[in-house]
């Protein structure tokens, strides 16, 4: 029998709520026009003001184009990319489980919570003093506060993740004879899912902002290497705001990757 | 008897939530249990399902003493109890984790259809009404075939015309299944309409006030004599309760 009190009207409430006084076709060229906007008065502010240390849109380009020519630019992005992949997966890696543990053992949580709490707030850059004296200039340092960066919204994702999951699931795992493991595999999980994956994306935007910083001490490639390398080699401003750029182009890139996979986990809820 | 409570009682901490709890329940009778708010009526229920251990005496089920949760008899929330992640087939499987694909699939089915959601099966729940996560999990219960149902005020968050729905949804599916079913509720006309027996619980401490037996025919007429006598009979019942 059909039931005549079906309604799926969460998806259209939406649509006739949000109100634009922009017509639609114009929505896609918003961003487009504002970067116009913003590279005209660039342009203009750097003629007018005859500053010999900002590059104008033209000049920035131009390095950009002399970078990517000499092929340099794409192995600093590939450096930049690799080092804060490896740090990023190993917090996952460690995180994740670690985040479970101490959001189903409540004790446990009780014993490490405040330890968590004192370090979170501690920069992780302000390890890189202790980074290069363990490592050296070598990939591991920046790698490794990639990992401290991001492993703490991780694991605080995944503990308050599985502390909040509605007592009514587990209840009905057990009821139907799940052990704990099975209830960890089909409810646990995939109740945390969706705020794993917010503390994922938060993670990963913290990463990025600590791998430019890290790669300025620690290592001779990478995005970061690449500005303070032109600035210290020959004061060439146009490089250092290219570099700026790719970081602030390649970082939305991957946002808007993360935002993807976050809307269609929470798409189904 | 089925589900027996042997002098259960109750408390957390210092507060005692019931008090010397007996009560029989027949194989393939319809219970169920009323009284005001915080009487610890769904407390019992949780002892029954294995969920809570009592502070003294016992729930015995098949002469069996509860001690743990068990698939034999399930325990059925609001709707809000569904996986939102699953679909309303993955729901009602949900149970049937240990027997093979086909046979699931055939015992899923069958359970849509009891429930008349078929059309639905691929749905997720976020895309259903209440009335219809509530059927979901009627139907999650059933499919795996349990011989006791515990209900905690299962209608209790849907809008008064679905209720009424779902109540002789209820009932025919509870024909056709045979099962035991203790229905806890607050709404007096629900147990009326719907229990061949009702247990009128007191205020905290919880204690049996009182059992009336419904003994009008299903399909039950709501305007009839004996049923406005036995509602108004537990509304007398509910009302000393409050003047204690």
């Amino acid at each position: 029998m059909k039931n005549p009190y079906h309604h799926r009207d969460t998806e259209g409430t939406e649509k006739a709520l949000s109100v634009s006084s922009v017509p639609l076709w114009l929505n896609g060229f918003l961003p487009l026009i504002t970067t116009a906007i913003i590279l005209v008065i660039w342009s203009i502010a750097v003629k007018a003001s005859g500053t010999k240390i900002f590059p104008s849109p033209i000049a920035v380009a131009k390095a950009i184009a002399t970078l990517s020519e000499k092929s340099l630019l794409w192995r600093y992005i590939g450096d930049s990319l690799t080092r804060v992949f490896a740090g990023y997966f190993a917090a996952i890696l460690i995180g994740i489980p670690l985040g479970f543990l101490l959001g189903w053992y409540g004790p446990l949580a009780r014993a490490f919570n405040p330890l968590i709490q004192m370090l979170r707030p501690i920069s992780p850059l302000a390890w890189m003093p202790l980074a290069v004296i363990w490592f050296g200039v070598s990939n591991a340092a920046p790698i490794f506060l990639i990992f401290l960066a991001s492993r703490f919204p991780i694991i605080v994702a995944a503990m308050n993740g599985v502390r909040n999951v509605p007592p009514m699931y587990l209840q009905a795992g057990r009821n139907f004879g799940l052990s704990t493991r099975q209830l960890m595999i089909r409810v646990v999980a995939p109740a945390v899912l969706p705020r794993i994956i917010v503390g994922l994306r938060l993670a990963f935007g913290i990463a990025w902002v600590v791998l430019v910083a890290a790669e300025m001490i620690a290592v001779d490639s990478g995005l970061g290497y690449l500005i303070i390398d032109a600035r210290n080699a020959g004061k060439r401003y146009d490089l250092v705001v290219a570099g700026m750029l790719m970081i602030g182009v390649i970082g939305l890139l991957l946002d808007t990757v993360m935002r993807r996979v976050e809307t269609w986990t929470s798409e189904r809820r | 008897m089925k589900v027996q409570f042997d002098d259960v009682s109750m408390r957390f901490g210092a507060m005692e939530v019931l008090q010397h709890i007996t009560l029989d329940v027949k194989e393939g009778e319809f219970c169920c249990i009323v009284g005001p708010s915080g009487c610890g009526k769904s407390t019992l229920l949780n002892i029954a399902g294995g969920f809570l251990a009592p502070a003294s005496g016992s729930v015995t089920i098949d002469s069996e003493p509860v001690t743990a949760p068990d698939r034999r008899r399930i325990f059925v929330f609001q709707e809000r109890g569904v996986f939102p992640w699953l679909t309303v087939e993955g729901n009602i499987g949900f149970g049937l984790f240990d027997i093979d694909a086909a046979e699931r699939r055939a015992r899923v089915a069958q359970y849509v259809e009891l429930v008349g959601l078929k059309g639905f099966e691929k749905s997720y729940p976020r895309e259903l009404s209440g009335g219809m996560k509530q059927r979901v999990e009627v139907a999650r219960a059933l499919a795996v075939n349990p011989d006791v149902l515990f209900l905690d005020e299962p209608f209790g968050a849907l809008d008064s015309i679905t209720r009424l729905q779902m109540r002789s949804e209820l009932l025919r599916i509870w024909r056709a299944e045979k099962k035991t079913v203790l229905f806890v509720t607050h709404d007096i006309e629900e147990s009326v309409q719907l229990a061949d027996r009702v247990v009128v619980m007191s205020a905290r401490p919880g204690r049996i006030q009182r059992v009336v037996e419904i003994d009008v025919a299903h399909p039950r007429d709501l305007s009839s004599r004996r049923y406005i006598e036995l509602r108004d009979l537990i509304f007398g019942e509910i009302g000393l309760a409050h003047q204690v």
